[in-house]
Parts: structure tokens; sequence; C-alpha cells
């Protein structure tokens, strides 16, 4: 007799299937259905840089409590692939299920004894209910959700009523489909033991959270932000955040009077040309960004550069994917961090704010322009591929009305008239902050000559010497203005009082969060502080100055904050233990709590001197 | 250069344009470039076009990219706004800005360094966007603050000043411009501001993608013989097709033409552009009629010169994506931010 894992609300199903074949509208179905029971879900596609045919997966996690990292470990198996069936049945827990297609028999010696088969005939159900091979392969799809829904008492009328919702006015379409998905339930009912020891059960565990990702999130912060300009070049994972952009403006900001788009959006020819457009409309007072990955920010680095020595407000949502070069296109990691933090040659500094997930992908990318704007350079905005292309379960997206746009300092006609003193790079009152004008303002006043370092304080060609120190020193001041204007950490204190603290940030937090809760159970006691910006506040130093440990958890080889720690908070190198994921997939709370068990196992065995005394 | 400053004292009875301006309030700083460098006669030719034009200097954007011809950008309308941006880069700059303001004329200013090699690729897209601008490359054929290296426009065969020949074949600007769909295209010589000065203020009139290549002789590294970009060469192979003049909407038509010499050629605002033609078969209006004309008079080993081709229905970038007339830059949250009640109803959809 096979062991069953047996659980209610809280497993992982896995579906492997083919890219191409349709399956991701069938998954994101069965997903949505338990959604739908107050049950939260947290699905994440795994997929090849490919259109059609290489392997494919979708993983859905059922959990109750709402966590919303990656488990690791899978439950049961939708093994759809037989490209990748032997890796798929390695991956399943001891005790777990398979659920496969037996249309073709399988050798016993493909299976494993210590997990439980499910065999379905789905392509000889297909073939005797459908001629159309087209219909066959997408129903195919539809009738293993409907034999799901039976196995793991996911509410049929759930996704009934999801399918009127997607196929409203789609007679033909809507009947079409019920049709597949009863055919399955009713297979499974009649022929395969229901329920699996894995099931699903109402709940209230949903809310009024939304599920959303975070490239249509952060897309839609770009337009409550007031972005007019939006200039890209496709490139993974952040295509679909510019294309989000095209759906939203085409929605929301055409001009009701003409009909005509109060926006600007540009594919342009590569990265090089989106950044110069973003700089020209930026610099013509205009808000403007681009999306890219790593490929495109190492692109964009010269331009950066003339941006921040020019002083112009600039957006760039960088979907940070595997690196370096243009590796790991469809993968996760978060290495992009130093080439943002000091992107270009010379001097340069910049701003970058870490969204945990797609609620925070929409306001720190409307907050970005307001960033930009005051401070007049660019703000990155760090998300990943495993926010900006899941669905995930997050708080509701939130706008206030009374909110203006901070468009910083801009010198306006009337001051230029009155005879107020412009100097593009004259700071005034100490913020290193200087004003600017928008050109065209005024016939006689306020114009002004934009190049890079060569200048002094009236924006007049200089070479000279202490010009460039004067300025450099005014730029390194403003980066202190900056400080007080990015989102401050937030702080996770533990239960009891703690000796290790961890630091972590933007698509690590459901994970942390999980491993925390873990830890905390195993007597590991951790405050954690997420960092949401740089340049980095005090708190974060005196956070690391009031434990003796601290670990920084990130998804990169190199450990990319930590060294931004040490070189910008100026915090102790030695209190820091890196906890470092990056192979691609996205980080479980398993490994970050197996990691800082180890480390914290290591420190807390007793001197031996406290031991002799 | 001389460093000799012009006095800021106007005499009195300087003449002024329509809306109030002398000649010198379009000149800026003074130039840095080598005395008798073709560029700033190019210079004095802007200023001299947006005088005549009537436009108020503060109305113009200037953007370059990096080279002796984009530092020029300083060296008129000191009224104006100016970006010197990076290398080869201008286009995606200018284009940018046009979309944030819609309302000011741009003027971009590049040279052959900076728009045939590196800032190939962006002349190209830029041409095919159909921004609104004037696009005047300043073309030496040479490299001149790195001191004389071959340009990528450099002729085949034509001689460094250090008596290096030249093996690599030209970027044909021009041509390139055509094919991409510029929608005004000319040529024009630094020593002939008779010629010039019409072509600016014609391409400023111009809806659309306005490309100016400009010949304009480098005294320091490539005026020499054996250069095919030097004055002496230039004028001995100057072939223009036609001479322009620009008649806008504002202005009477004075002069009387003989007849049967005049092409008039009314652009989509109105403007008339007047081309007296030099050459009997030329039509400028005809794409592929210019593009042959011009394939087989190079192959002569002649430069044309002239508005070499126009189309009068030209479109521009805004039309093409529907922006509203309203320059993108003066909304406010008011127009732009779809507010709170629209928000919460997209929250209900995503449950």
């Amino acid at each position: 007799m096979v062991k069953r894992v047996e659980a209610t609300n809280d497993f992982v199903v896995k579906f492997a299937n083919v890219n191409g074949s349709g399956s991701a509208s069938a998954n994101e179905l069965f997903a949505r259905a338990i959604l739908r029971m107050g049950v939260p879900v947290s699905p994440r596609n795994i997929f090849p840089s490919n259109i059609q045919g290489l392997p494919t997966w979708y993983e859905v996690r059922v959990n109750e409590n709402g966590y919303q990292g990656r488990r690791g470990g899978v439950d049961l198996m939708v093994a759809m692939n037989p490209q990748t069936w032997d890796a798929d049945l390695k991956e399943i827990e001891a005790g777990g299920y398979v659920f496969y297609d037996n249309t073709k028999p399988l050798p016993k010696s493909k299976f494993r004894d210590d997990v439980n088969v499910i065999g379905m005939p789905l392509t000889d159900i297909c073939n005797a209910t459908y001629n159309d091979p087209r219909q066959r392969q997408l129903f195919k799809n539809i009738i293993y959700v409907g034999a799901l829904s039976a196995l793991l008492e996911v509410d049929p009328v759930e996704i009934e009523r999801l399918f009127s919702e997607q196929y409203k006015g789609k007679e033909a379409l809507l009947q079409s489909n019920v049709k597949a998905l009863r055919l399955g339930r009713e297979y499974a009912r009649e022929h395969l033991k229901c329920p699996l020891g894995l099931r699903v059960k109402r709940a209230n565990g949903v809310g009024h959270k939304i599920f959303i990702d975070g490239n249509s999130a952060a897309a839609l912060g770009a337009v409550y932000g007031g972005a007019t300009v939006c200039a890209w070049y496709p490139i993974t994972p952040s295509s679909s955040l510019a294309e989000a952009f095209i759906r939203h403006c085409q929605k929301y900001c055409a001009d009701p009077a003409s009909g005509k788009n109060r926006f600007a959006i540009v594919q342009a020819e590569d990265e090089l040309a989106s950044i110069g457009i973003v700089i020209g409309a930026g610099w013509n007072g205009a808000r403007a960004f681009t999306a890219t990955s790593g490929p495109g920010i190492s692109l964009m680095t010269e331009f950066i550069g003339l941006a921040y020595f020019a002083e112009i407000p600039v957006v760039i949502i960088d979907v940070q994917r595997g690196g370096p070069s243009t590796g790991m296109p469809t993968r996760t990691q978060q290495s992009d961090l130093l080439s943002c933090a000091y992107a270009s040659h010379g001097d340069t500094k910049h701003v970058l704010l870490f969204p945990e997930d797609p609620t925070e992908c929409f306001e720190f990318t409307a907050k970005a322009f307001d960033l930009a704007d005051r401070l007049q350079t660019p703000v990155f905005v760090m998300t990943d591929l495993d926010i900006g292309m899941n669905t995930r379960l997050c708080e509701p997206l939130q706008w206030d009305d009374a909110r203006v746009y901070d468009r910083g300092k801009v010198m306006r006609y009337e001051e230029l008239e009155a005879g107020k003193d412009f100097g593009r790079y004259l700071d005034i009152d100490g913020d290193g902050i200087a004003y600017r004008t928008y050109p065209g303002t005024h016939p006689k006043r306020g114009a002004y000559f934009t190049r890079g370092t060569t200048k002094d304080r009236y924006a007049r060609y200089s070479e000279a010497g202490p010009d460039y120190v004067d300025n450099m020193q005014r730029l390194a001041r403003k980066f202190e203005t900056a400080k007080t204007l990015v989102p401050k950490p937030l702080l996770y204190p533990a239960e009891r009082p703690a000796r290790f603290g961890a630091i972590f940030y933007g698509s690590t937090s459901p994970a942390m969060q999980e491993a925390l809760d873990v830890l905390a159970e195993r007597g590991i006691h951790v405050n954690a502080l997420r960092v949401r910006g740089f340049p980095f506040q005090d708190e974060i130093a005196d956070f690391v100055a009031s434990h003796p440990w601290v670990f920084v958890v990130e998804q990169n080889r190199d450990a990319q904050l930590k060294t931004l720690l040490v070189n910008e908070a100026k915090v102790n190198p030695t209190r820091l233990l890196s906890v470092l994921h990056y192979d691609g997939t996205p980080v479980t709370a398993r490994f970050i709590v197996d990691q800082i068990a180890q480390h914290a196992a290591a420190r807390m065995v007793v001197p031996l001197k406290k031991v002799a005394s | 250069m001389t460093y000799i400053a012009k006095p800021k004292l106007h005499h009195p009875e300087l003449p002024k344009n329509k809306v109030g301006y002398t000649r010198r309030d379009y000149e800026g700083k003074i130039s840095t470039l080598c005395a008798g460098c073709g560029h700033d006669s190019i210079s004095a030719a802007i200023v001299q076009a947006c005088w005549t034009l009537d436009i108020e200097p503060h109305r113009v954007a200037k953007l370059s990219g990096i080279g002796c011809s984009s530092k020029t950008t300083d060296y008129f309308l000191g009224n104006s706004h100016g970006f010197n941006s990076v290398h080869g880069r201008m286009p995606s700059v200018l284009t940018g800005a046009n979309l944030a303001n819609r309302d000011l004329i741009y003027m971009g200013v590049s040279g052959d360094g900076d728009s045939a090699s590196i800032g190939l690729g962006q002349f190209a897209h830029c041409m095919r966007r159909g921004v609104n601008m004037v696009y005047i490359v300043e073309n030496n054929g040479v490299y001149g603050l790195t001191k004389g290296q071959f340009s990528a426009t450099a002729d085949k065969g034509s001689k460094s000043k250090r008596g290096v020949v030249n093996n690599d074949e030209p970027v044909d600007m021009i041509g390139l411009a055509l094919m991409l769909g510029a929608t005004f295209v000319a040529r024009s010589f630094s020593g002939d501001k008779a010629q010039l000065v019409p072509l600016i203020k014609a391409a400023i009139e111009h809806k659309g993608a306005a490309f100016l290549d400009v010949l304009s002789p480098c005294v320091a590294f490539n005026n020499h013989p054996g250069s095919t970009k030097s004055y002496d060469y230039v004028r001995e192979h100057n072939e223009a097709v036609n001479r322009l003049d620009v008649i806008t909407g504002r202005d009477e038509i004075t002069v009387d033409y003989e007849p049967g010499t005049v092409t008039a050629v009314t652009q989509h605002d109105g403007s008339v552009l007047r081309m007296r033609k030099l050459s009997a078969d030329y039509d400028a209006t005809d794409r592929v009629k210019v593009m042959n004309y011009l394939q087989q008079h190079a192959a002569a080993g002649e430069v044309v010169t002239g508005l070499l081709y126009v189309d009068p229905d030209s479109a521009d970038l805004h039309e093409h994506i529907h922006t509203i007339e309203t320059p993108l830059n003066q909304l406010t949250e008011r127009e732009l931010c779809p507010g709170a009640v629209a928000l919460e109803k997209f929250n209900a959809s995503l449950r």
C-alpha cells in the first residue's frame, strides 16, 4: 500500500505541458477556481525561451494561510509531457500523486513505487469526442481540469462561472467548454477513486484581495503616475509590461473630446533609442519611462550616465531575469542591483525601488515619477520575472484622488518674468536640487544648454576643476536628499527577543515571510527588515548594528545587496551572512529555512569558555 | 575661432523682424571651431533662416550628438534650449522631446561621424518614423575633434591629409533618407548661403522628417587636393538641380518668374515652395526618379545639390500615433489620472 499525502488547502500541483498546446489558459482556470472558493493560490509559470514544442510547467501552490512563495516539492504532478516524464516524476514528494494520460500504456519501470498513479485515457476520450485535431488538443486540457475538479473537490460551479465570465456573448464557446469540463469530471467520478488525499475546501482566505501580475500592475502604476511617453524594446520578461501599458492607455487615456491619445508609445529600434527617447521627453517636461531587463540596462548605461549628470527625470522599470549577458531569459533573478545602482561611467549613483509584489509594483511605479521629477534623476523600479510575469494574490490597488503630482523644481514663466535668478545647476536651498525650465517657457529668460559634466552653476561651458567638483558635490547632496524620499524599510519583528536579523527585498518577500514563521516554530527567532529603496536610510545600518549576525537573503550569486550595504550604508561586513539562491527558480521558504537553520546552529554553539565557567 | 566677442550693443536701427527681434537676437555663443570652418557658415544660415521666418528663438529646441558639428548648437540661437547628448543619439533624444511637446520647432544638428557611423541606426529609424524635425548633417568626411580620421561618408579613393587612401564605400545618407521615407531631402554646400538659407527655411516649414546633407569642408583636416569634401572640389563638382524660394502663408508673392521655369509645390500647411529649375528633367516630387537621377549623377562624379525630394502630403509621427493637439508636457493629474473609482472597478475585475 503506497502512502498517501493527505492535505486540505495546503499542497502543490504542478502541470507539465508542451509549450503552445493551449494548456496555459486551462491551468489558470484551475487556479482561479480554487481562488473563487476562498483559498489562496500562487501560480508560477516556468517556461522556456520558445513559442512551440519545448516543455513548460505551471506550478500552483494552494495554501490557506496565504503563503505565496514557491514551496518546493510537488504533491500532484499533472504529467502531460512525455519529454519530461522522468524528471517530473522525480520531483514528486513521497506519497504524492501523478496524473497522466494512459491511452498508451507505460512500462512499470517508468513509475515510482512510492507515488500514487492516476491514469486517464485523455487522448482516447478526445479522439472519440472530437474530429478536429485542434479541438482534440485544446479540449484535452479542459477535460483534465474537469477530472481534477473531481479528484480535488474543486467546485465545478466556480469553473463554469469563470467560463461564463470569459465567454460572455460567445455562447458556442461557452457550451463546448462546459461540455468538455463535464466530460472529464464525469469520467473521473465513474472510473477514478475520488477524492484524493489532497482536497480543496471552501475558506475565507481571499477576501478583498486581487489576482494580478506585476507587469500589468506596474503598467497601471505608470498610467496613474501620469506617464505620457513610453519607449521600449521587446525583451523578456518586460515586454508584457509595455504591452499592458498600451492596453491601459487605450482604456483610460483617450481625450474624451477628440478621441485622440493623451500618450505616445514608441516601440524603438533598440534599448539605446528607448532610453534616448525617454530622456528627450523627460528633458522636455513629460513623464516618461521605459521597461527593460538586464541586457537592456547594459545597453542603456551610457545614456543613464548622461541623464544623471544632465539631471533629467527618467523612470526605468527593470524586470530582472537571469544573467549575466543574454542568459536565462525566462528565469528569475535579482542580479541587476549593482549594474543599476552604479550604471554608467564616471561617478554615478542611482535611486532604486524594490517592490515585493504587484501591489507595490503599482505603488512604486507611480511614486517613481514623483521621485524622478523631484530629484531630476533616473529612478529604477527593480522588479523581476517572478513578480512581473506571474499572477499573484495581493492587496487591492489604491489611489487617493487628492494626490497631486510632484513635478519638482520647475521655474515657470511668471517667476522668470518677475526676474527670479535662474541657474540650472544652482542649489539655492541646500537640498542639492536646482531649478529647471522646460524649453519654450520664456522668450528671453530661462533658456540653457544641456550637456554632461562640463558646466558651471549657470550651465555655462566650463572645464575648470573647481566647477566640476562643485557640481559633483551638489549631486552627492542630492543623493542624501533622496534618502528622505525613497520608501523606508519595513521591520518585521520576531515574537521573542532575537539574536539574528535578516534583510531581504523584492520577490523574496513571500518565501521569507513563510520562512520566518517556520523558523520561529523551530525556536529560531529572527527579526527581519525588508529594504524597499536605495539610497539606504539610517534605519538599515541601525538594524545591522543591533544584531550580532544579520542574514542577507538574495537571489543572485554575488550578494549584490550585501555589497551595496557595505559600500553605501557602511555596515560592518563581518556581521553579514549571505543566503543566496540563483538557479533561476524563485527562492523557496524551504531553502531559506535550511540555510538560516544551518548558520544558526553553527552560531548557537555555546563557547567553550562559557561551558568551563 | 575668434577671441574677440562681438559687442552686445546693437545698432539702434538694426532691422527687426515681424516678431520684434533683430538678427543679433538669433546668435549664440562665440564659436570655438577653426577659422574658416564650414560649420560656422551653416550656423549663420540657421540664424538667417530663423530670423527671416519670424520664429521666436525660444520656440526652437536644438539638439545634437557629439563632435565639431554637434558643438555648433551652442553657437546659434542663444535664447533657445539646447541639448548636447551622446554620440550618434541625437535622433532618439529629439524624438522624445518632440513627443513631449509638439508645439516647438526641433532642430537636430549632427555630423557625418555622429550620424553615419554610431548614429546610422538612430538616423534611419528617425527618418522612418517621420519625426517632425530639421535634421542637418554637417558633412565633411572626416573626424575633426579627434584629428583627421576618415568618417563613413568619405568617398572611396579620396585621400586623407596624411595621404592615406580611403578603401571603403561611403555611406550615402541622402540615398538612405530617400529609401527610409524622409519626406524632405536636400543637399547643399556651406559655401553657398544663397542656396542653403532657403533650404533650411523650407525644412523648418516642412511637416515631417526633413533631412539636409550640407557639405561643410573641414579646413583643418579635409581641405586638401585629393579630398572630395574640400571647398575647391565641391565648388567644381556642384550640380544644383534647382534654386528655392520659400513662401509661407503669411508672405505675399512678390517675385516674378519667367513662365515655365518655376515649379510650385504647396505643402500640407499651405506654405508654398517655388523651385527655379536648373535641370530641365528634374521632378523633386517623384521619389523613384529622384533616386535614379542621384545615382546616375553620383556615378558621373557630380555632387547634386538643391531640394532633391519633397512629399507635399507628408505626415509626422504625432499624426501616425494620434496624439492630442495639446503638448503632452502640459497635461496634469486632472487629465491623466483615471482616479480612485476607476481603480476600484479595475480591482473588482481581478477577483
